[in-house]
């Protein structure tokens, strides 16, 4: 279980997250939607502790990531995988040391089975056969499929996903939504999804949480989602160019 | 009056705080050169990239220095027709001072600002969170290779440039001032003693280290795309310039006033 309390973050004057609490259950997925710019990657980044709170507790499996020390903090770090944006391929190694870096650093497995948990990740996202290309010799979609059989590798507990259907074409999106769900349900790992593709979180989610402002102002299934009286979120969900979230602009202008 | 007190209060506190992170970051890197696991492949391979691939390059420029150092002290040498003394001079001005500065500029130039680019770009496309996320800290992945690399290859590089900076010298005496080849050599060796090459390598080793921690202070904290890279790369480039020219000067101070 993750469990986000309080948790305020700013980056100079800027204050991205404010006093934002979320529970994601064990099993679940969890989408967090809002607009681009808005703290969601923050607020994932911080389920890894790769950026620390200014302010609240993140807890992960009960335990309090501040309080971890380096050595239980990597042991928890090989638990949860974090597909990034961009995939954040490390350009100077090939597809399958990237997809086998964490077990390559940190376990003491004999080649044969690490070659075969390489391939195996890789089947999982449909690109088997490609290890031994470098990540410049893929594509957009392929490098996001790459990160995911990356964070697969290690057989996580907790998968959480940066914007995974954010610059591939529909199909691969579609693509992209069903290893989630399939993940989900075969492995039953928790997940947490970021991204502004409605059509992407009503596929996945088993709850959707909605950050503006650096709050989350809603909470629900897909279906209350759907049917929110929620101005921000109504505007939000169906894509209206005008609303609250941009009336302050149209006042402006 | 105001105005200026402003931006240098800025600039001190900007240099307050780049010394605070470099000092933090060599404090981190001493601790992780000594927590296990220990990767020697990767620092074989910055070993490789830092002193086998720099070879050519300071070949061709510690050549050239040899024989302008020899051209221009013949210049006054000869009108005292002390020809043979420009072996002395071109050994001593090599290996207590060019040998390790020129090596250190042209290390700084070539490897400091791909180190720069390398972990900037890594930086900004979320690699170094990455890392992170995978468990792996990046000072031991990326910082200690390149730090061990830098301190032996620099020193030994030094060595290498200060052979071919002496052989310079010696081409432009033996074959375009008549010297004999045995005089040349003789001189050479009696010249140098063991302070004088040591010195150079305390240098060198010093300058390895600067290197290696400036340019990957300014790669971690890149912070903008492609731009923020490029200004970045620039500015490690300058910085380790400056400070090698100022180690350089407190060493040499140093090793003349206190171990003379």
């Amino acid at each position: 279980m993750i469990e986000i309390k309080g948790v305020s973050k700013s980056f100079g004057t800027h204050k991205v997250l404010d006093n934002v609490s979320l529970k994601i259950d064990k099993g679940t997925t969890c989408v967090i939607i809002g607009r681009s710019g808005c703290g969601k990657s923050v607020l994932l980044k911080h389920i890894v502790r790769v950026l620390l709170p200014d302010k609240g507790k993140v807890y992960v499996d009960g335990k309090d990531l501040d309080a971890l020390n380096e050595k239980e903090l990597d042991k928890l770090r090989l638990k949860i995988g974090l597909v990034f944006q961009g995939g954040a391929l490390f350009d100077s190694l090939t597809v399958g040391e990237n997809v086998g870096f964490g077990l390559i650093e940190h376990d003491k497995i004999s080649k044969k089975e690490l070659l075969e948990r390489i391939e195996e990740s890789l089947c999982l996202v449909n690109l088997c056969g490609i290890g031994n290309l470098m990540p410049s010799e893929l594509s957009g979609g392929m490098k996001k499929r790459v990160a995911l059989a990356r964070a697969l590798c290690v057989k996580p507990d907790i998968i959480l996903y940066d914007e995974p259907t954010t610059g591939v074409d529909p199909i691969t999106a579609d693509s992209i939504n069903e290893l989630i769900k399939g993940l989900h349900d075969k492995l039953k790992v928790t997940s947490v999804v970021v991204t502004h593709d409605m059509k992407s979180a009503y596929m996945v989610a088993d709850k959707i949480s909605m950050l503006y402002q650096g709050k989350i102002i809603a909470e629900g299934t897909p279906e209350e989602i759907q049917k929110t009286e929620h101005p921000v979120v109504h505007q939000f969900i169906n894509g209206l160019a005008h609303g609250p979230i941009t009336e302050t602009l149209d006042n402006f202008r | 009056m105001k105005k200026f007190i402003i931006l240098l209060g800025a600039r001190v506190l900007s240099l307050l705080y780049f010394l605070g992170g470099l000092s933090y970051l060599a404090a981190q890197t001493f601790y992780w050169i000594f927590i296990p696991p220990f990767k020697k492949e990767r620092t074989f391979e910055q070993c490789k990239k830092v002193g086998v691939d720099s070879l050519a390059i300071v070949s061709l420029i510690a050549f050239f220095i040899g024989i302008i150092m020899a051209l221009q002290t013949a210049y006054q040498m000869q009108k005292l027709g002390s020809e043979m003394y420009i072996a002395s001079i071109v050994a001593l001005s090599m290996v207590r001072e060019f040998g390790p500065v020129i090596t250190a500029l042209i290390v700084a130039g070539r490897v400091g600002a791909s180190i720069t680019a390398e972990i900037g770009s890594m930086q900004v496309t979320e690699q170094i969170d990455a890392l992170q996320t995978l468990a792996t800290n990046p000072v031991k992945y990326l910082v200690v290779p390149r730090f061990l690399a830098l301190a032996i290859m620099a020193p030994i590089l030094t060595l290498y440039s200060n052979i071919i900076g002496i052989f310079g010298g010696y081409l432009i005496c033996v074959y375009k001032l008549g010297v004999s080849s045995g005089l040349y050599r003789h001189i050479t060796f009696s010249a140098l003693v063991y302070k004088d090459l040591f010195t150079g390598l305390i240098k060198a080793l010093s300058f390895g280290m600067i290197i290696a921690l400036v340019s990957c202070y300014e790669g971690f904290n890149v912070e903008g795309g492609a731009e923020g890279v490029g200004k970045a790369t620039a500015r490690a480039v300058v910085t380790m310039f400056i400070l090698i020219i100022a180690f350089d000067c407190l060493f040499t101070a140093l090793f003349y006033f206190i171990f003379p």
